[in-house]
């Protein structure tokens, strides 16, 4: 099962998660790590936009490179787009593998690549004015890990 | 037909508008000369991309956009 989607409403990534669950029954974990908007900052919404032709082919083309470095048995990406509110889930990554190592770096490399090298725009409304977020260097410095000749995997 | 110009993330704020209509062909000096002077300095920064008909453009520069291309002019990420 390889779901990869943008969603205009709030999701459930629970639910993702367990959907995965139930279509590997030979995977050995599931892992799944869920973004979200932080709640009780002075962050009122957060709005991401995306370019049509280009966001959703480059998610699939992370998780086809992800399934393959990682020996993924099934891979949920979820992405949000339009507005959120504080608390609402912004991404979802889950990944079905044999051995937990390959879904715990799996889901760790599908999130760096979705932090800074696809394609998102980010907002933030903070005192009553909306403000672009950019990646910032450690962002990039995470993203870099993965094509290290030292990577971890 | 024409070419259509998308602005994507803070460049929309910068152009005003979120996309425009220029006549065909387009290229990289005509994509500067189509869009607003801040528009333009921020394209000839390196870490904005462009990309023409769905494809990101290795070097921008050799943009040739012909009729029915959609050009998005695509400034520094943030997901997740």
């Amino acid at each position: 099962m390889f779901d990869i989607r943008l969603l205009d409403v709030p999701f459930d990534p629970h639910a993702a998660a367990d959907r995965l669950a139930a279509a590997t029954p030979d995977a050995g974990g599931i892992t799944s790590f869920v973004g979200k908007v932080r709640a009780g900052g002075d962050v009122k919404a957060l709005e991401l936009s995306h370019y049509e032709p280009l966001t959703l082919p480059g998610m699939r083309d992370l998780a086809e490179t992800a399934r393959l470095r990682f020996n993924l048995m099934g891979l949920v990406i979820l992405h949000r787009t339009g507005r959120l509110e504080p608390g609402d889930p912004i991404v979802c990554v889950s990944a079905a593998s044999r051995h937990r190592r390959d879904g715990i770096a799996a889901a760790d490399f599908c999130m760096d690549h979705l932090k800074s090298a696809a394609w998102f725009w980010k907002r933030e409304l903070r005192g009553g004015t909306w403000h672009w977020i950019e990646p910032r260097a450690v962002d990039h410095a995470d993203l870099a890990r993965w094509s290290e000749k030292n990577s971890p995997v | 037909m024409a070419v259509t110009i998308h602005f994507l993330g803070p460049l929309r704020d910068l152009a005003g508008m979120d996309r425009c209509d220029v006549e065909a062909p387009l290229d990289w000096a005509g994509l500067l000369d189509a869009v607003a002077a801040p528009v333009a300095e921020q394209l000839r920064n390196e870490r904005v991309n462009v990309a023409c008909a769905g494809r990101v453009l290795s070097d921008k520069t050799a943009l040739h956009a012909q009729d029915g291309d959609e050009v998005a002019l695509l400034p520094p990420v943030s997901g997740g």
